[in-house]
């Protein structure tokens, strides 16, 4: 059940979340499966969040923005930017021009919209929510089979998948209060929309992913569909080697010598990094899948092909 | 090059800010541990709820006052401990809701704050509130004067100003004009604005439903009793940042993009005219000279080891000099953007850092000097 069952699942999902502690590949992770589902025939999009700007960078292009922009076969980008989401929501929401523009106008609305705890969170949740519609709420947009989201790092992630229920709860009745159930029923249906876990092979990585899927799968209700755990090294020497490399060590100088030792420490990483692969296993009951460490001083295009063929 | 020991040296407030995942509460705690082997009270705040650190640190878990680290642990590690240690976890929600009680002009003010339920299930999303928090209790901790050195670790922000201008945030929003009119919305403001106030609270009464917008009202009309207290507070705060007694330190990882990342928070924490201290590059691999184009590793290896052996030990150090040559331009580009403050490289070794002896361990790179550190390095004393 482990290795190749899930990712078809996976990708056949409208909607997937990529999460994941700080710095353990989530942005990186998240293109690799854009460009795994585009690979499929699938009409992909890959939303960043937070004013990040990763898939531009990778891509080449001039920064995607509020813009849904193509950055290769069959794929697309962009960049969700709260404000601007808020503003075509009123515009989806008020038909009539001039009660839209009093909003905007409004210095009150203004400031409310900035101050609302938790607001930016919601309409960029309503915003991936309509891009995972069938029928796109925006006027002549093409629909798409898959959106995947680069989602917030664990703190903020956790509270940013929340935000719809809990705009469910604050407001009791109204419009917000039937749209915020429909954003929380769509996350939380394990039909349309999955979650990738992003680890690493370290001990606060796997102690974050496993309280991660606790919570995404119990308190929340989502479906978490796998966990990468990212950055594997190759396991290139043996333990019999490790004791051949410890003995000719003594006798080796120079840059030998700091090969052999840049060899042992390869072999205690690698060690270490397979315990805790053997220790996430443990922990979380989703399919776990590893990735291998990328030897290149970047990762561009080539790499993250790779690393998409990678992901099945 | 300097060590972090320099970067402290007569200071009492050392803050660590950096982007998530680069190792930043990990070095705090080697820092403050550091600080108070040497003979220093020192107390370290983290936000990160790093349970194994807190099990290393012989502590149950981390709560919201500071705890002592028992000294005994430090000497099981062959290290004496000369000062003391005390760690806490921030709990942004529970210094909110101190300082709630504490600048509520009044009981009944504090209650409806406290029990008001945008409040309540929204505080953590408020604009910066965690930053703001993790300000407030590094305040707190340094006005009681109980600590020789304060380390602070912030939370992972992909702005580096996010904490600095939190308590600004927090308060302008509320004393703003058009604040003001969405809290009273009837009376002589709005006539004077004009009736398009009053219409926009129409049309967003109609998109959002009437009780969330009183919720809100309610919310802000409370929060706006405090105003005057938080501005005086976040004066106060910003006086203690700006202050030659705190330092500044960017931690970061080797990368290209977490690289970048530390030019732009070290460009911006200067503009802001903050003291910033240096950089510390963790997880570095160092640079050996080794010309691998002659095959003259190649051969050496070969009257060491046998021939199959050889070559993947071979192809093993290729990998490694491309990530460590990567390294090295890498951090020689932050240091020529830094000139003349300290980058201070830390290896990366061999096992994972989340233990009091692997915290020691860096401990030993962060107060070496640059010469002591690439022996250290060298011999391989990870």
């Amino acid at each position: 059940m482990e290795q190749s069952a899930a990712l078809p699942e996976l990708l056949d999902k409208r909607l997937v979340f990529v999460t994941g502690k700080g710095g353990v590949g989530k942005s990186t992770i998240s293109i690799a499966l854009g460009l795994a589902g585009a690979a499929r025939g699938k009409r992909t999009i890959v939303c960043e969040v937070g004013g990040q700007e990763t898939a531009s960078r990778v891509f080449r292009r001039a920064e995607v923005g509020f813009h849904e922009v193509e950055v290769a076969d069959n794929l697309w980008a962009i960049s969700i930017d709260p404000d601007q989401s808020l503003r075509e929501y009123l515009l989806l929401q008020l038909r009539v021009r001039a009660m839209r523009d009093l909003l905007v106008r409004s210095r009150m609305f203004n400031y409310l919209a900035a101050a609302t705890p938790g607001l930016k969170e919601l309409v960029t949740i309503g915003k991936i929510w309509e891009l995972a519609q069938p029928d796109r709420r925006v006027k002549k947009a093409d629909r798409y089979d898959l959106v995947i989201v680069d989602a917030p790092a664990t703190g903020h992630g956790i509270g940013f998948l929340q935000t719809p229920r809990t705009f469910a709860g604050i407001a009791r009745v109204g419009p917000i209060h039937s749209q915020a159930q429909e954003l929380d029923r769509f996350i939380t249906d394990h039909e349309a929309t999955g979650v990738a876990i992003v680890s690493l092979p370290e001990e606060m990585p796997v102690n974050e992913s496993a309280s991660l899927e606790e919570q995404l799968t119990g308190e929340i209700g989502m479906a978490v569909d796998r966990i990468y755990m990212n950055a594997l090294y190759p396991e290139r020497f043996s333990n019999d080697d490790a004791e051949q490399l410890e003995r000719a060590l003594d006798q080796a100088d120079g840059p030998a010598r700091a090969a052999v030792r840049a060899a042992l420490s390869e072999h205690r990483r690698c060690r270490s990094q397979r315990a805790q692969l053997q220790r996430l296993k443990r922990a979380v009951s989703s399919p776990v899948k590893t990735l291998p460490f990328i030897f290149r001083p970047s990762l561009d295009v080539p790499s993250l092909e790779r690393l998409a063929g990678a992901l099945v | 090059m300097a060590s972090v020991a320099e970067i402290v040296e007569g200071r009492g407030i050392c803050i660590c800010a950096g982007s998530g995942g680069v190792g930043k509460t990990t070095t705090s705690a080697a820092l403050a541990a550091g600080l108070a082997a040497r003979g220093q009270k020192v107390a370290v705040l983290t936000i990160d709820p790093a349970k194994r650190l807190a099990d290393s640190l012989g502590l149950e878990q981390l709560e919201n006052t500071p705890r002592q680290v028992d000294p005994k642990l430090f000497e099981s590690c062959g290290v004496e401990m000369k000062g003391e240690l005390w760690a806490m976890m921030l709990d942004a929600k529970a210094t909110f809701d101190e300082v709630v009680r504490n600048h509520a002009p009044d009981a009944e003010t504090r209650d409806r704050i406290l029990e008001n339920r945008i409040y309540r299930q929204l505080s953590n999303a408020l604009a910066g509130s965690q930053e703001y928090m993790a300000m407030e209790k590094l305040f707190e901790i340094h006005q009681e004067g109980r600590y020789d050195f304060l380390v602070l670790d912030t939370p992972p922000s992909r702005n580096a100003l996010d904490f600095l201008d939190a308590p600004k945030r927090l308060t302008q929003f509320i004393e703003g004009r058009g604040m003001q009119m969405f809290m009273k919305p009837t009376g002589v403001a709005a006539r004077v604005v004009g009736r398009g106030s009053s219409m926009a609270m129409g049309v967003l009464k109609r998109i959002t439903g009437l009780d969330l917008i009183s919720d809100l009202q309610e919310f802000f009309q409370a929060f706006s009793g405090m105003v005057e207290g938080f501005r005086e507070r976040a004066k106060r705060v910003s006086e203690l940042l700006a202050d030659p007694a705190t330092t500044f330190v960017v931690v970061c990882g080797p990368q290209g993009e977490p690289i970048e990342e530390a030019v732009y928070f070290h460009r911006k924490l200067v503009e802001a005219q903050l003291p910033v201290g240096g950089v510390i590059v963790n997880k570095v691999h160092y640079e050996t000279e080794a010309d691998l184009a002659s095959g003259e590793v190649q051969s050496d290896l070969s009257d060491l080891l046998d021939e199959e052996l050889a070559e993947r030990v071979a192809r093993n150090f290729a990998d490694y000099q491309a990530l460590a040559e990567r390294d090295a331009r890498n951090v020689e580009h932050l240091q020529r953007e830094l000139q003349p403050k300290a980058v201070i490289r830390i290896p990366y070794l061999d096992e994972d850092v989340h233990d009091l002896e692997a915290l020691l361990k860096i401990d030993r790179y962060l107060f070496a000097s640059e010469e002591q550190r690439e022996e250290l390095a060298a011999s391989g004393a990870a």
